[in-house]
């Protein structure tokens, strides 16, 4: 996700939402035991590395990479897997503008709630109390399935209740769900061979790292599903929402959002914009005095070099600033 | 291996300016955050379409960037290596939205394009002053800016730690690598068969390491809390940083300074 595809609304709305969880874990954690910040900080460097390394996947031709937050789920235990994605994407945030300020709240969620708060029950679910390696590689890549295709979700909703992409919710979703079956596919195998691979090299992890929050069940999923229907929710009313007093009233003189419900709010939002476009003859932004139709090239143009000379006036400034910096005093 | 290196490499150029000395780096961590937050809100908060009316805010991370010392050159290659996702989600845009906005000339031009112009325009105004900010806060600004805002200890203890090892293991993931590279002559990156070994012994050795951090942050005083070395101070220069950018955010969200230099200097002709 990333900020020019976010409305200031959905960004506010998944930030809510990602600081309630990051909250949520980090009081969890206030009653682990002592220890825990060196592992989880060296952890949260591993799977960084681990994320950077491409491998090629046997017989497609192309390459994939590990996400990372189900096998820290499984090593750490969902609370400090939490705290340790939310440090990874911030730093990827902050350091390799990947993502944004705004859209780190929705990336916490979609890569960092989901796979600790849904996908990890799940596999604890499926791989029960001690799993044979086969059946811990089924829940491994059940869980990173679902996981996977939950996160794809989040991003097809928050990129269609900001209304930036015209790309319709419908095709972004047919997209979005096959391209990612492929890639949790591979991360639950992956995921679920690193863990027998330390099974093997060091049984005392094999269980699951120490303490691993066995009690992330039932409650948990409830408070989660809980949670990502009111989110919907707000989703969906800052979606009817977006639009401004004005544009909302030419909508319902022109019927545009006739409908009401909750589901349709989000397609009734992106056809209200896509119907304003088609009406609106000038670019909104640019009409200082609100142009006649015979302006409409004048107004075009005096955008495109008023744009260009804010821009030129931008650099400018910078140059004029350096230039003073480098001067005495 | 290509991703390791540019990795650590820009990870390490980064941290370099961090410690530089300007008036940007001086400015209180907390300040800059708000700021950055402001920013984007004001920045994704126009209509889809707009373009030119986006441009009075290339000034703050140009501002931030000369004032800094960030190179400029440096901060366009690490959008460039980020932009991929948000130019594939809006470049259906155009095939979707064909409703003629305005013509110059022979040239008509859709409201797809300029949606994909817009969101080209924020990726570069939003992502470039976020790196612009960290390059001039560095990791211990922004941990110490963080608690100050309220975030809970495990996080920000959690932040400076991930950043601490990230140069260690990044180092010895990229030796792993080299490795391989050099025992084998193919090309491209290892096979997946490969990765799940390579990948494992990394965490053997991170397992390993973290044992002996432990003991070591123990045996040093440690107690969970990461103590910060300068008491933060949100002094007036802070203040006026924090007001007087929000100011020119939400002028520049009500006044188009583009469309009135346009008119300016087209003198309104059609």
């Amino acid at each position: 996700m990333a900020d020019a595809l976010l409305s200031p609304g959905v960004g506010a709305v998944m930030w809510g939402a990602a600081a309630a969880g990051v909250g949520h874990a980090a009081r969890r954690l206030r009653s682990a035991p002592e220890g825990r910040a060196s592992l989880m900080g060296v952890l949260g460097a591993f799977v960084f590395t681990a994320q950077m390394i491409n491998f090629a996947i046997p017989g497609t031709g192309s390459s994939g990479h590990l996400v990372g937050g189900l096998l820290l789920a499984v090593l750490l235990g969902p609370h400090a897997a939490l705290v340790v994605m939310t440090s990874i994407l911030a730093v990827q945030a902050l350091f390799f503008a990947d993502g944004g300020l705004l859209a780190l709240g929705a990336n916490i969620a979609n890569m960092g709630l989901v796979p600790c708060y849904v996908a990890y029950p799940l596999y604890r679910r499926l791989a029960g109390a001690d799993p044979t390696p086969a059946r811990r590689a089924a829940a491994a890549v059940a869980a990173a399935v679902a996981g996977c295709e939950i996160g794809a979700l989040g991003v097809v909703l928050e990129t269609t209740a900001s209304g930036i992409a015209s790309l319709p919710a419908g095709t972004f979703l047919l997209l979005m769900l096959p391209i990612h079956l492929p890639i949790g596919l591979v991360e639950g195998g992956v995921t679920a061979a690193v863990v027998s691979y330390l099974a093997q090299a060091r049984p005392e992890w094999a269980a699951g790292g120490p303490a691993s929050a066995a009690g992330a069940g039932r409650g948990l999923l409830a408070a989660v599903a809980a949670a990502a229907v009111v989110t919907g929710g707000c989703l969906a009313w800052t979606a009817s929402d977006l639009p401004d007093g004005l544009e909302w009233s030419v909508a319902r003189v022109t019927g545009t959002a006739g409908e009401a419900g909750v589901a349709g709010a989000v397609s009734r939002a992106h056809d209200l914009f896509s119907g304003l476009q088609e009406r609106t003859a000038f670019l909104p932004g640019y009409a200082f005095r609100s142009p006649a139709a015979g302006e409409r090239l004048g107004t075009s143009v005096s955008g495109l070099v008023g744009g260009g000379l804010t821009l030129a006036l931008a650099g400018l400034f910078g140059w004029a600033i350096s230039r003073r910096r480098a001067g005495p005093g | 291996m290509a991703d390791l290196q540019r990795a650590l490499l820009g990870l390490g150029r980064l941290d370099e300016l961090a410690r530089g000395e300007s008036p940007v780096h001086r400015i209180d961590p907390r300040a800059k955050v708000a700021t950055g937050l402001f920013f984007a809100a004001a920045v994704v908060s126009f209509d889809r379409t707009t373009v030119a009316a986006l441009m009075p805010y290339a000034f703050f991370p140009v501002y931030l960037a000369r004032r800094g010392g960030v190179p400029i050159g440096f901060l366009a290659r690490r959008l460039a290596v980020a932009m991929p996702f948000a130019l594939a989600v809006a470049l259906p845009n155009p095939f979707f939205d064909r409703a003629e906005v305005f013509r110059v000339g022979p040239v008509g031009v859709t409201g797809g394009w300029l949606s994909l112009a817009s969101v080209m325009v924020r990726f570069v105004l939003t992502a470039g002053a976020a790196l612009a900010l960290a390059a001039t806060t560095g990791i211990s600004g922004i941990c110490r800016g963080l608690a100050g805002l309220g975030v809970p200890r495990a996080v920000v203890t959690q932040l400076l730690l991930l950043y601490r090892y990230l140069f260690v293991l990044l180092e010895e993931g990229l030796r792993t690598l080299r490795a391989w590279r050099l025992r084998s002559f193919a090309p491209g990156p290892p096979p997946l068969r490969l990765f799940v070994p390579m990948a494992g012994r990394l965490l053997l050795r991170t397992l390993d390491r973290s044992g002996r951090l432990h003991m070591a942050m123990l045996a040093r005083g440690f107690d969970g809390r990461v103590h910060a070395v300068r008491p933060l101070r949100f002094g007036p220069r802070d203040v006026a940083f924090l007001a007087g950018w929000t100011f020119f955010f939400a002028a520049a969200r009500w006044v188009d300074l583009s469309a009135w230099l346009g008119r300016l200097a087209t003198g309104g002709l059609p």
